[in-house]
């Protein structure tokens, strides 16, 4: 430009500060949004990595020094002020800030709770002894302190230095016997409770039939005495391996010189951070991960993996898929291409456009109300009335959450399936109508395989709303924690009234419903990071198919 | 279009041999036409099934809502002429019980009739131990639900009994086994020392202690009864205490005693109530009830928990008092609200004992039903010719009539009376509270307390908390559009475009969680710091913009325009870096270090960590990219004929952009903020996540709140289906759907005609 802007008259009176303003706008959207990313990322991600076990003497003035050991979760400076006022016997002088430490100290069932807010001032002597141990426990959390010795059934098998060697290959044995523990429990005795609520629900139906004579009693009997003969056999394995499963322990000293026992059948993983180099820590971060991604929780679901909720959103956006496909598309084939267009089409197009602004809460509603009770209520009082006063499908399960959900994402379905119905060229069609096909057959070989990229949008769009939808599924069939997987091997193997567990509930239910916040939270940026990065990829995949759809029809064009 | 079946091909391929007419062909071709239009019928069926579906959201939403604005309905059953009911004297006291199968009926002759509900047929009679030559001249009851009842004497004596059923099942056979018990002795209690006969009694049991009173004329005779009963021989010790009391001038009418003991309401005189403090055994103060010299009480008692006085009057009104605290501490009998029956003397007032409505009869025979909170009249009905008596049951869903020596039974049905239109959103002036209020209380832990069931508030929360996101997403995202749309580079627009949509696609719980568990503690920390970013961000982009309008040449031209967004990306880090680095310092240096308890103790404002202000910047963050992209939208497409001809008339690209191209686009920017706001509204996760979910009105960017979707997604799980709360909330998401709608339906249309201009454009 020619004029001379070194003037700050007539630089505001251009409008270019607007422009620059204007332009803040943006860079403040972009930098919230990778900014949000970033956190979520960096506090999930860092959850795994096995940080360094401190041990430090700590000195609160006025009181006796102790020593605690732990890793810092946190560091902030505060205003001396802050801290004098919440009554900490800070010093006036000094100075304006002090820092202040989380430490995760673990060993709950010593101390009560496994996090404590330090002053870093108050902290000297900071040092990481390579023996300090960290053992990841079945219950109670981490256990900080160090190894003393290994006995088996009580008598002493190793000490010192040698313990550690020894320890590592009980932990293995444990493990395994742990996953066959698992497997007895929940495939094989699953499957005998399943079949013998079976038996029950059959008895009584035949009951409530009036059907049931001595010959079906004495069938029914003879299948129950069956199951329990199975049972029987499990367990006597189930005890042995139990007593297998808790043969060993360990004895562990804190830090502060409290001894303690353990039994190692409640030890997950035992490890020494503080001795294990870069290629260590990268194995056991990826240890973590996996064992993130494919595990049960553990301790109300503050630890251990997110394996079920994956594997329920999964499932139900997988119904969800199912049942919306058809209908919308079937909707939309009829909206614009069956349907004479005029006023009317006009209206539902725009309500149908307008139900994709519909609260989600209202679906919610919605789907307990007519779902849950009035559908689920007459479908038991017809085929379940063996199971009653107990609810099979008049309670909030799979099924329901995912037609919920179906019927709250098939707008977004219809209106892609339409978008591209609309874009196929007049050309296309005519020409094959001209060749003296059908309607349907125009539409069946030409007109859809040409908008089935944009049905996939459409759908892949349904799937990354679906999967990240939380409010409906809290009234309409998501749990805490559920005790089986939707999907097993027992009959009928599909459990469509169960209730599920979901990644989105997840993090709503262990981060502000959890009695341990502080331990749940890295686990909900975790999980938050998962559903985050699905529902990301999922939208990316539509915008490409999209894109990429464009770029088709604008050749066909001309 | 082309019917396949019914032509035949007349084409001539002759020349070339072939014959499309063949019969296979042609069944061929009618297969192929029976296809098309099976397959026609099967899409429209289809298709208008899914779009039907969709619109039952809406009507079953409302055939939910509707049962609870409907009144109450009464279904009469033929009147009955028992025979025992010929012999027995004039009825004091009629009463249904808990299964409504058993109907108890006290005449003053003193004999106590119990008889089967339905047929009306005698059960057994029991007749009351009262002295040889005394009547029953009073009756008075506990609260609704005890059976307690008081039989004042002429001699001056009380007689107190409970009639009790007990179930039973022999033979699997549910039966009913009524009886009378004497909780306090056979023996009738002295009440009046002198003897004389007792106009009104009444009593109460609160804890331990019995409260009986009795009028003669205008005295007041109290008693304290202390029941203790001896466990191990069961047998019952008294205690007794006389409290004297202020005397009244006036013959006294009515005695009602307040539950907890706290007070004693004498009505009395034309219509005057006096109040006494139990406590202190002293006069509160003496009321004024009727104000018009020629109205009269002509009957008054206590609805359900005891705190409510229901004065019925001559001219057939019922008005509701109870005592509310005064600013100065003491507290005073209130009238709150009144009823109107027809145009006749009140006889008879029946509180229900589950809800706080009541029955209300007048000496022709008309019945009404209301219910005091929702300040709703039911249903009013005439159900006997002349002077009647009522019994009603504990559920409020019997009534029986006796009149002229016949017995008649009345089904009520009457599910959702608490409920009105007053009541969900308007100021209601609940008991135990100072002044009217809107308040959400769906839950309490007795029946004595009334549901308080107030949209108010939910909406007040909801619109608070979509005003505080719209005040940071509608200027944020309309500016970011307008350049995305008009300035920047097409290079940078791509890359833009996906980041906003990566932002769209963030679910809520993500968000939620974000807001609840890491803004909300770091705001509370760093207030200081959010509040200068508000001042220095702009202050800020200026300054980075005046600075390189200052720069060499070299320099500027080296960045092509429309990059000016990824320029004052470090320029907002560094700033936001400062502002929050520094808010520390600040906080020292301007509150004492701590600027939340600057805010509460200094302003008198008081703090919540999960607050407006958090729930404004998450839900904003989630509301930005809607209304960006819709914006956006809305600027990119408007004519570049219209923007060359502005600027080649000598406009500058701002000059173009507000008096040409936002003018041009205002309705589409309009709508976006429309749409925006309603997604604003119906945001569940953020706000449940991010507020404390407390149902305040208060609009303080400081405290939190509780909007309609939230509430729903908080208390549905555990509301009783097909109960009054379900049905409300019921109507919160239908409120939520028709404003979301609205809100939707009008954007489109403002867009749809948008479009048509441009394309006349």
């Amino acid at each position: 430009m020619s004029v001379k802007q070194n003037n700050l008259k007539t630089w505001f009176k251009s409008g270019t500060p607007w422009i620059w303003m204007n332009a803040g706008a943006v860079s403040i959207a972009v930098i919230m949004t990778l900014g949000l990313m970033m956190v979520i990322a960096v506090r999930g991600l860092g959850h795994f990595w096995p940080a360094d076990i401190v041990e430090v003497d700590y000195q609160v003035p006025g009181q006796e020094a102790k020593v605690m050991a732990g890793e810092i979760t946190q560091i902030e400076e505060v205003p001396r002020a802050r801290l004098a006022a919440s009554g900490l016997p800070v010093d006036a002088e000094g100075g304006e800030f002090m820092t202040r430490e989380l430490f995760k100290v673990g060993n709950r069932d010593l101390y009560g709770a496994d996090f404590t807010w330090v002053v870093g001032e108050w902290l000297s002597n900071q040092r990481t002894p390579e023996n300090l141990t960290a053992f990841e426990r079945r219950e109670w959390g981490n256990f900080y302190g160090y190894l003393v010795n290994v006995k088996e059934n009580g008598v002493l098998v190793a000490e010192g230095d040698a313990s550690w060697a020894e320890l590592q290959a009980r932990i293995e044995r444990v493990e395994q016997l742990h996953n066959k523990l698992q497997r007895l429990q929940k495939k094989d005795i699953g499957r005998i409770n399943a079949g013998l609520e079976r038996i029950r629900l059959k008895t009584r139906k035949l009951e409530l039939e009036g059907r049931l004579d001595e010959v079906s009693q004495a069938e029914l009997d003879a299948e129950r005495a069956q199951w329990d003969a199975e049972y029987k056999v499990l367990e006597t394995e189930l005890i042995a391996l139990n007593q297998a499963f808790n043969r060993d322990s360990v004895t562990l000293k804190t830090v502060e010189g409290r001894e303690a026992t353990l039994s190692l059948g409640k030890v997950v993983r035992a490890f020494q951070p503080n001795a294990m180099g870069y290629l260590d820590k990268l194995g056991f971060y990826f240890a973590k991960l996996w064992e993130f991604v494919s595990d049960d929780p553990r301790e109300a679901n503050t630890e251990g993996g997110i394996f079920p909720a994956i594997f329920g959103t999964v499932m139900m956006t997988l119904i969800m898929a199912v049942i919306v496909t058809p209908f919308g598309v079937v909707a939309a084939i009829y909206l614009r291409e069956y349907a004479k267009q005029g006023p009317l089409t006009r209206v539902i197009r725009i309500a149908v456009n307008n139900l994709a602004g519909v609260p989600a809460i209202v679906y919610g509603v919605f789907g307990l109300g007519f779902f849950v009770y009035v559908l689920g209520g007459s479908l038991d009082r017809m085929f379940f009335p063996e199971a009653a006063p107990a609810p099979t499908f008049g309670t909030p399960g799979l099924l329901w959450a995912s037609l919920t959900l179906a019927i709250l994402t098939l707008p977004v379905v219809i209106v892609a399936t339409e978008e591209g119905l609309a874009r196929i060229p007049r050309a296309v069609r005519e020409g094959s109508l001209a060749l003296g096909a059908t309607k349907v057959e125009t539409l069946w070989r030409v007109v859809l395989p040409m908008a089935s990229p944009a049905m996939m949008t459409g759908l892949i769009l349904a799937v990354a709303r679906a999967a990240g939808e939380v409010a409906p599924l809290m009234l309409v069939g998501v749990v805490k924690l559920a005790p089986s997987l939707p999907l097993d091997g027992n009959y009928p193997y599909l459990h469509l009234d169960q209730k599920i567990m979901h990644l989105g509930f997840h993090i709503y239910d262990v981060g502000f419903q959890s009695p341990n916040v502080e331990a749940a939270r890295p686990l909900v940026y975790a999980t938050a990071l998962l559903l985050v990065l699905v529902i990301v990829l999922l939208n990316f995949s539509a915008v490409y198919i999209r894109n990429h759809l464009r770029e088709k029809y604008k050749a066909l064009d001309h | 279009m082309n019917d396949l079946a019914s032509e035949t091909m007349t084409a001539s391929p002759k020349s070339l041999g072939l014959d499309f007419n063949t019969p296979a062909l042609q069944r061929k071709r009618r297969l192929r036409a029976l296809k098309d239009r099976i397959a026609r019928r099967a899409v429209s069926i289809g298709g208008m099934a899914v779009l039907g579906a969709i619109t039952l959201i809406f009507f079953y939403l409302a055939y939910v809502v509707l049962p609870m604005f409907q009144g109450a309905s009464l279904d009469s059953r033929k009147p009955v002429q028992a025979a025992w009911l010929n012999e027995a004297a004039a009825p004091l006291l009629l009463t249904l019980e808990e299964q409504n199968q058993m109907g108890m009926r006290l005449d003053q002759g003193g004999q106590v009739q119990f008889f089967d509900a339905k047929s009306m047929q005698a059960v057994s009679r029991v007749q009351l131990p009262i002295p040889a030559d005394t009547r029953i001249v009073a009756v008075g009851q506990d609260q609704p639900g005890s059976n307690r009842v008081a039989l004042g004497l002429s001699n001056g004596q009380v007689l107190v009994f409970q009639h009790v059923y007990k179930i039973t099942y022999p033979n699997d056979v549910k039966t009913i086994n009524p009886s009378i018990e004497y909780p306090f002795g056979e023996a009738p209690i002295e009440l009046d020392t002198q003897g004389r006969e007792l106009d009104h009694v009444g009593l109460s049991l609160n804890g331990g202690t019995l409260m009986l009173v009795g009028s003669t004329g205008t005295e007041l005779q109290v008693l304290s009864l202390g029941r203790e009963e001896n466990l191990m021989t069961g047998e019952v010790s008294l205690s007794e205490e006389r409290v004297s009391l202020p005397q009244i001038s006036e013959p006294i009418k009515a005695l009602i005693i307040d539950p907890r003991h706290l007070w004693l309401y004498v009505i009395n005189g034309r219509a005057t109530a006096d109040v006494f403090d139990m406590r202190n055994n002293s006069l509160n103060g003496r009321y004024k009830l009727l104000g018009d010299a020629k109205l009269e009480v002509t009957n008054a008692t206590s609805l359900l928990g005891g705190i409510s006085l229901m004065i019925g009057d001559n001219s057939g009104a019922i008005q509701q008092w109870f005592m509310v605290r005064q600013d100065d501490g003491k507290a005073e009998l209130t009238s709150i609200r009144s009823f109107q029956l027809a145009g006749n003397p009140i006889i008879q007032i029946l509180p229900e004992e589950r809800r706080k409505g009541f029955f209300a009869l007048d000496n022709k025979g008309n019945l009404g039903i209301f219910h005091s909170t929702a300040h709703r009249t039911l249903l009013t009905e005439p159900v006997a010719e002349g002077q009647a008596m009522l019994a009603l049951s504990p559920r409020a869903n019997r009534v029986l009539v006796e009149t002229d020596g016949q017995l008649q039974r009345l089904l009520v049905d009457n599910p959702h009376p608490e409920i009105s239109w007053s009541s969900l959103w308007g100021k209601v002036w609940y008991e135990n509270y100072d002044a009217p209020q809107y308040v959400w209380q769906s839950t309490s832990a007795s029946t004595d307390n009334e549901p308080k069931l107030s949209l108010a508030p939910l909406a007040f929360g909801t619109l608070k908390a979509a005003f505080y996101a719209m005040l940071l997403a509608a200027p944020l995202a309309i500016a970011a559009a307008l350049y995305t749309a008009y300035f920047m580079a097409p290079a940078l627009r791509r890359k833009v475009k996906p980041v906003i949509e990566l932002m769209e696609a963030l679910p809520t719980v993500i968000l939620g969680f974000f807001a609840g568990l890491f803004l909300a503690p770091y705001v509370e920390g760093h207030l200081p710091g959010i509040f200068s970013l508000l001042i220095f961000t702009p202050i800020g982009i200026l300054l980075a913009g005046y600075l390189w309008s200052r720069l060499p040449e070299s320099i500027r031209l080296s960045v092509p325009d429309g990059w000016e967004s990824a320029l004052l990306i470090p320029v907002i880090l560094l700033v936001g870096y400062l502002s929050l680095g520094l808010s520390g310092h600040v906080e020292n240096w301007l509150f004492d270090g701590n600027m939340r308890l600057w805010l509460s103790n200094d302003l008198g404002i008081p703090f919540d960590q999960r607050n407006a202000l958090v729930v404004g910047l998450a839900m904003g963050f989630a509301v930005i990219p809607t209304i960006f992209s819709i914006a956006e939208d809305a600027v990119f497409s408007v004519p570049k004929s219209l923007t060359f001809g502005s600027l080649a008339l000598g406009a500058t690209p701002w000059q173009t952009l507000t008096r040409v191209v936002i003018l041009t686009a205002s309705p589409g920017i309009f709508s976006a903020v429309m749409i925006g706001m309603g997604r604003a509204v119906g945001e569940t996760m953020i706000v449940l996540m991010a507020t404390g979910n407390t149902a305040i009105m208060d609009m303080s960017i400081f405290e939190g709140l509780r909007t309609l979707a939230a509430n729903v997604a908080v208390e549905m799980p555990e509301s009783e289906v097909g109960g009054t709360h379900y049905r409300v909330l019921f109507l919160s998401a239908l409120v939520l759907l028709g404003f979301t709608f609205v809100m939707n339906t009008l954007a489109e249309l403002v867009r749809q005609r948008l479009r048509v201009k441009y394309a006349s454009l």
